[in-house]
């Protein structure tokens, strides 16, 4: 089908973007990479009056590690992100999730800042940013905000961004040291909307047992939900096979998932419990150290 | 009603410049099609699912129904009808899919011919998976997957097969590159 009729701005640097969404407030809204807008415009299931394309603004397309972790510009592609050596090495769990956003073709021009002001619960990047605590940078014309992710998502494809307000960068922080990640979902085809899957994260102690384990959700809750798994694996040994179920199941009490087409609630939270126990399993192997040069050179 | 504003861009499609007038709405995908003729672009669903109306935007596979015209003011576009020579002699992939019966009804074709174009430049020695991978995005209703695999596995051999032959045409260097080249060929 095709998009409702719209008046179209193409500001060209940040302060022009911000007089634009100013003026035009709930009138406007933000064209990025456009490829979760523009399928909405195309089933004529959003209808705004104005958009504001911001792809002619070249200083917010970025991807920059610092020492806090990765800053990721509101025009920097999932490609681009997915690619980018630095930011794997900083934050893994972008390129873990990144391989399951759409599809190649998609990432190419879809944005992460976009991903995540279109804030859906079954997106994967949401999930990312909610899992590690990151922040989102939001501009209006007269004042400049830094919001977490856990105030940032209000509920499915709602966010907490204001009219008049554009999403300038978003912040992955790193994680600390013997902290291993993974992103499992289970999806009809690859690259196609999860029916349950999540983002994990756990810390070992010195003993390489878990000090740590939480998860991020996406598919069984309105919002990306965090939630803390540590008191069910605590002291499990990370080299280990079993002992993730019960994670799995204290996972399986905690969300909230829905019936649709594709499956019914009860399959989702029977997936929540299989998936939470793979994520974490995963997610340790990859905190363990690395073996040393000694380990790995070993003469056939 | 009122009428809509237009705007004039201006692209470059298979090398050529265009200047057009569209409104705002324009989808990429029926700008290339209605107002510049290039029907090779196909358009299947229009919300991003199937694939069939993939082009290369400045290189990088994009769906044309996803974007505005507009968003394409100068860029460079390669549509279908851009792959083959200019004489008309079809690209490495072209003549795989033809080779390996790599089309059945058609109507896809367009779409895995670009995103294959784009995906063995940028990995010349694929893996089976990562065929399957790259074209995860296109759907083919005939289900021809396996003979759409099995063209672009064949596309990722000629294009190695060329490569070696212009290394060996070239005939400067050390005289072992020619012999390498052949040899990462018929690996």
């Amino acid at each position: 089908m095709k998009p409702p009729p719209f008046t179209y701005h193409a500001p060209t640097t940040v302060g022009e973007a911000l007089g634009v969404l100013a003026e035009l407030g709930p009138e406007g809204k933000v064209l990025a990479g456009g490829q979760s807008l523009i399928p909405l415009l195309n089933m004529r299931l959003a209808v705004p009056p104005h958009l504001v394309d911001i792809n002619r603004i070249p200083e917010l397309a970025y991807v920059r590690v610092d020492a806090g972790g990765v800053r990721v510009g509101a025009l920097a592609r999932h490609a681009e992100l997915e690619r980018h050596a630095g930011a794997y090495q900083a934050v893994p769990l972008l390129r873990q999730a990144l391989q399951l956003v759409a599809h190649p073709v998609i990432r190419n021009r879809g944005t992460t800042v976009g991903s995540i002001v279109h804030a859906d619960p079954a997106a994967e990047m949401p999930a990312v940013l909610a899992l590690l605590g990151g922040t989102v940078e939001l501009a209006r014309k007269d004042r400049r905000r830094t919001v977490g992710a856990a105030d940032f998502f209000l509920g499915p494809l709602e966010s907490c961004l204001e009219p008049g307000e554009l999403a300038l960068a978003v912040h992955f922080p790193h994680l600390p040291g013997r902290t291993g990640t993974a992103f499992v979902e289970l999806a009809r085809r690859h690259g196609d909307y999860a029916l349950a899957g999540l983002a994990a994260a756990v810390t070992l102690d010195e003993d390489l047992r878990v000090a740590h384990a939480r998860a991020a959700y996406v598919g069984v809750a309105p919002v990306p939900l965090v939630v803390d798994l540590t008191d069910a694996v605590r002291g499990v040994s990370a080299a280990g096979e079993r002992s993730w179920t019960l994670a799995g199941r204290l996972a399986q009490s905690e969300v909230q998932p829905e019936a649709d087409i594709h499956a019914t609630a009860e399959y989702r939270r029977h997936l929540v419990g299989v998936l939470t126990a793979r994520a974490l399993h995963q997610a340790a192997q990859r905190a363990l150290p690395e073996p040393g040069p000694d380990r790995t050179e070993t003469t056939p | 009603m009122t009428v809509p504003e237009l705007h004039e861009i201006t692209l470059r499609v298979n090398g050529v410049a265009y200047r057009t007038r569209v409104p705002a709405r324009r989808l990429l995908s029926d700008c290339l099609r209605h107002d510049l003729g290039l029907t090779g672009t196909h358009v299947g669903c229009e919300h991003g699912v199937c694939g069939c109306c993939t082009v290369l935007v400045d290189g990088q596979p994009a769906r044309s129904c996803l974007m505005f015209a507009v968003m394409a003011e100068g860029c460079e576009v390669t549509t279908v009808e851009g792959l083959a020579a200019p004489d008309g002699t079809l690209s490495a992939v072209q003549r795989a899919f033809a080779e390996c019966h790599g089309l059945q009804c058609g109507f896809c074709t367009p779409g895995f011919l670009t995103v294959l174009t784009a995906f063995l430049t940028e990995n010349p020695k694929p893996t089976e998976e990562e065929v399957v991978e790259a074209i995860s995005g296109n759907l083919c209703r005939c289900t021809g997957y396996q003979n759409i695999v099995a063209a672009a596995l064949r596309a990722a051999e000629i294009l190695r097969e060329e490569r070696a032959e212009e290394i060996v045409a070239a005939g400067d260097g050390d005289g072992a590159e020619p012999e390498r080249a052949r040899e990462e060929a018929a690996e």
